[in-house]
């Protein structure tokens, strides 16, 4: 499995090098040793920002690096702990940020130029989390533009590079968090995920990336593309760290009134275990057809053996409704976007044409000018799905379609724990490969996008490489608020499968 | 031919929440620009809405005046378009599934019976406001009531006069008035309302083509538009040109008395409405709803009825005290203090309501406590002053003279009943007057009104006039 991994390195595709690699530090090592003295915040912080200029020229993962404000809250860090204070959980862990998340003072573009010099006054409520634990952002990563798109190539920015291939696209549209983890230059990450924007890239970069169950995570001051099916998730180089991240930035919030009332589990880093005997997996019949590549198929094919061989028992069912999830998906995120998109009017904030005649041309003329081709195909698209006349025959349908497939997923959770599948049917693709063919773009989405649209959690964790040393990501998708089980059985096949990541 | 009107309302009115409908913002009238503004209302990225609840108790009170069906589950949708003076470029509003439905208002108008039906209530944000500056090349936008609350309240097309649709306005400003629902200030912007009319030969079943009417600002403004509207629609079909009246929508221009096309059915916006994914739809409890039944106070049309039986107030009076809350309230609280219900209605209707207007006081705000009226009240029904200087007694008090018997004892009003008194100035007077003394002593008795009032000028208004004429009559005879 890891001779993939030195492929790669060959062809000089691996730009962390094997020292960064296995030099990689979790959250638990670092927060123990900025906690024991054993070295600062500040310490830790230089190092990472050192590490993201040293390589992020080669990589484009960030649009901005938070020098002096992620040095002001390291300081902070060190002066809570010299003072006698019990640090947080996260204390002097360095986090990048996907930058459709707000960040008080700190520019946030959602890589459009329709916000390219938009500051919040104000932190996303996973910011004041992370900072509450202490954790230092260290900087606000590229992304597909509003976050459309599957490989951050949407961008108005910069390209952002596969560290595992820097020929390759890094996936998207939480492309430029996924890489910045990859890379080794931060820990951990942020990401949004509304179709796959969290998972599909984690599968590209060969990382782990959870999608909460809808409502577990706050979405306040997460810039909307798809209100009903938008998640801010973590992302990160092992399970472990990814449940450490999850337990941080979940919680009720009486600002997002979708936030979820019940009880929240606080502890899922604390019972992970290698033990997942007994666990009821389904695999989903209608996942494996043409479009999924052979090599993708065959490693997962490895990945259930594994998992039986942990004493878990795994069952092939179907899932009729799974076929029309990526028009339902593109109806509904395509309409909730079109709403949501509208307010960047150049009003009160953001991009401004140099000359208009008059406020509907102002309006007008900075909505063509700073949007992006596929932002724009998009608004359209959702324009057209709730226009009158049309939206009985879309909208309309794709909600009761909605109605449907949840029913469904929760027919098979009745009798199993965990669906398992591909998280993407093809593996990174080259820059520019697919960027012309919107459809082929929307494809890459195919097995995630069934997710937001029940509102389920879900999983990416890494199962293998392709023969040339490219990635490929397992998704597991959990029942409402099953978070536990889904880390759970992700951390007993990392363990099993021991991929050197 | 005979033609018959319909019309039909839209109304939006403010509701009285102290903050706004999905954010922490003040909803205070006459700030600053946009002094009242935050992340939320201003609609920036990654905000979100969080409903006001108290918005929502009010719009259920209002329901259960208007005799609605309270929807126990009911949800927002957004209606998309956009305008500078709206910060999402949606509105946040309600559409298939109103927070109320099906009421009813029952009223007298004309010596008819009117039922004017409600379809619905529903919930939704007021949008800011722009600015246009005449010498500048730009408009403001000031945002302070972007997310106020409101509610739209939608009636059927059961009114069959512009008079009948004024008098529904009247009679549902003091329903929600009553129900401090709304301050209902129509100057300010906090009631408005759209009117629907059309025109058809009567007994003619199927409605004419309808025509909206906007941006009316008063009842008066309203009762001319629909008239004006409703002479322009008839008069083309006396023509037989009705196939004009085209569905559209016409903006009224109170400066020059006309309306004015703003667009028409083919340009009518396609708001694109759909359910808003970022908020839950809306649960209401039912002991909620009682709760809010229970607290609702006497309405208009109840109070009225009480008004003529209980007090023996004449319709019209009992019509004006109660189109008023507060004005009804301030009458039964004098009567309460002991005054005669007729007198004190008199006083209320009278020099109360003329010192209001006067001084442009509300009537929620009058600066005469009811005991105080009640003590002036008996002063002149007992005769210690005259009414000439009860009145100014009144007038005093209002601009914070104090209690009556300080400013009677202040301006020395006190009324002179003693003859001897009042002799002098008498003879003083019959002296003066010879030609009216003449007339009397020949036969003209009513020249006797004139000497009374030359004597209660004489004394400053101070002179029992029932004793002048007295006296009068004993020095003439
Ligand atoms: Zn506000």
């Amino acid at each position: 499995m890891s001779g993939g991994f030195k492929d790669a390195k060959k062809d000089g595709s691996d730009p962390a090098g094997t020292s960064m690699s296995n030099g990689h530090m979790g959250i638990r090592e670092i927060s123990a040793g900025v906690a024991g003295g054993k070295w600062s915040a500040y310490e830790i912080t230089e190092m990472y920002i050192d590490k993201i200029k040293s390589m992020d020229d080669r990589i484009g993962a960030f649009l901005t690096i938070c020098e002096e404000s992620a040095r002001a809250q390291a300081k902070a860090v060190d002066e809570k702990i010299r003072s006698g204070k019990q640090p947080g959980k996260l204390a002097g862990v360095p986090v990048a940020v996907k930058d459709n998340i707000c960040t008080d003072g700190i520019r946030t573009t959602c890589a459009s130029r329709m916000l390219e010099n938009f500051v919040p006054p104000y932190n996303a409520a996973v910011i004041e989390k992370l900072i509450n634990e202490d954790a230092v952002i260290v900087g606000k990563t590229n992304m597909d533009e509003f976050a459309m798109g599957s490989s951050t190539e949407n961008s108005a920015f910069r390209i952002t590079k596969n560290p595992r291939d820097v020929t390759r696209v890094p996936g998207g549209s939480s492309g430029g968090s996924a890489a910045a983890v990859a890379a080794g230059m931060v820990p951990v990450s942020l990401g949004s995920d509304t179709g796959g924007s969290i998972r599909q890239p984690d599968a590209f970069c060969g990382i782990v990336g959870l999608k909460p169950t809808y409502g577990l995570v706050s979405r306040y001051g997460l810039i909307a593309f798809g209100s009903s099916l938008d998640q801010i998730g973590p992302m990160s180089k092992t399970v472990e760290d990814c449940a450490l991240m999850l337990e941080a930035i979940q919680g009720r919030d009486d600002r997002d009134s979708t936030s979820y009332r019940g009880e929240y589990q606080q502890d899922y880093a604390g019972r992970l275990s290698g033990d997942i005997k007994g666990l009821k997996i389904a695999v989903l019949k209608e996942y494996f057809t043409d479009g999924l590549e052979n090599e993708i198929a065959s490693s997962l094919n490895e990945s259930i053996r594994r998992l039986e061989g942990l004493e878990t028992s795994v069952d092939e069912v179907s899932l009729p409704a799974a076929g029309d999830g990526l028009s339902a998906y593109y109806i509904i995120s395509s309409a909730e976007a079109s709403s949501n998109l509208a307010r960047y009017d150049s009003i009160r904030y953001g991009y401004r044409p140099k000359e208009y005649a008059d406020v509907d041309e102002l309006m007008e003329k900075s909505r063509s000018e700073a949007f992006g081709t596929e932002v724009k195909r998009r608004i359209m698209l959702g324009t057209y799905a709730l226009s009158s006349g049309y939206y009985d025959a879309y909208y309309k349908r794709a909600q009761k379609y909605r109605k449907l497939l949840r029913s469904q997923l929760a027919g098979v959770f009745e009798k199993y724990d965990l669906i398992l599948g591909p998280t993407s049917p093809v593996l990174p693709f080259k820059i520019g490969e697919r960027s012309g063919d919107p459809l082929q773009m929307y494809l890459a989405d195919i097995y995630t996008i069934i997710v937001n649209l029940a509102g389920l959690p879900a999983i990416s964790v890494p199962c293998g490489f392709s023969r040339d040393g490219l990635p490929i990501g397992l998704q597991l998708i959990g029942p409402h608020y099953g978070e536990q089980v889904l880390l759970q059985a992700a951390y007993a096949l990392e363990q099993d499968l021991k991929l050197g990541l | 031919m005979n033609y018959e009107t319909v019309i039909g309302l839209e109304i939006h009115a403010e509701l009285k929440t102290k903050s706004k409908i999905f954010c922490g913002c003040s909803t205070k009238f006459a700030s600053e620009p946009n002094e009242n503004t935050c992340p939320v209302c201003l609609g920036l990225p990654g905000t979100l809405p969080v409903l006001n609840e108290e918005a929502v108790r009010l719009a259920v009170k209002a329901g259960t005046a208007l005799n609605c069906r309270v929807n126990y589950l009911n949800k927002f949708d957004r209606k998309n378009y956009f305008y500078p003076d709206l910060p999402k470029a949606y509105q946040v509003s309600q559409y298939d599934m109103p927070v109320c439905t099906d009421g009813a208002v029952e009223f007298e108008c004309g010596g008819r019976h009117i039922k004017v039906r409600i379809n619905r209530v529903h919930l939704e944000e007021d949008a800011g406001k722009l600015i246009h500056l005449e010498d500048e090349p730009y408009s403001l936008v000031d945002y302070n009531r972007a997310g106020i609350p409101l509610i739209e309240i939608v009636t059927e097309p059961d009114m069959r006069s512009p008079l009948e649709a004024v008098t529904f306005m009247r009679m549902l400003k003091s329903i929600l008035e009553y129900g401090e629902i709304s301050d209902c200030r129509m100057e300010q912007g906090s009631l408005r309302c759209d009117a629907n009319i059309s025109v058809r030969p009567v007994g003619q079943k199927e409605y004419g083509t309808k025509v909206e009417l906007k941006n009316i600002n008063s009842f008066r403004e309203l009762q001319k538009a629909l008239e004006r509207e409703e002479k322009r629609q008839i008069e083309l079909y006396r023509f037989g040109e009705e196939h004009k009246i085209v569905q559209e929508t016409r903006r009224w221009d109170s400066g020059k008395g006309r309306t004015i096309s703003m667009r028409s059915k083919e340009e009518a916006h396609d708001y694109r409405y759909f359910p808003e994914p970022d908020l839950m739809p809306v649960i209401i409890d039912e002991t909620a709803v009682s709760a809010i039944k229970n607290s609702l106070p006497e309405l208009p049309m109840e109070k009225y009825r009480r008004f003529t039986q209980e007090y023996g107030l004449s319709d019209d009076d009992a019509d004006n005290l109660t189109g008023d809350r507060y004005l009804s309230e301030y009458f039964e609280n004098t009567v309460r203090e002991g005054a005669a219900p007729k007198t004190a209605a008199n006083w209320v209707l009278g020099d109360v309501l003329r010192m209001l207007n006067e001084s442009d006081i509300s009537s929620r705000e009058i600066p005469v406590e009811p005991a105080r009226l009640c003590r002036l009240i008996s002063m002149v029904e007992e005769g210690k002053i005259s009414n000439t200087a009860g009145r100014e007694v009144f007038r005093e008090m209002f601009a914070g003279g104090g209690s009556p018997e300080e400013v009677v004892e202040k301006k020395g009003l006190t009324q002179i009943s003693s003859e001897d008194a009042l002799l002098d100035l008498v003879r003083k007077v019959i002296e003066e007057n010879p030609k009216s003394v003449a007339d009397y002593r020949g036969g003209k008795t009513k020249a006797i009104g004139y000497l009374v009032g030359q004597v209660m000028n004489e004394s400053k208004g101070r002179a029992n006039p029932a004793v002048v004429n007295e006296l009068l009559v004993k020095e003439l005879g």
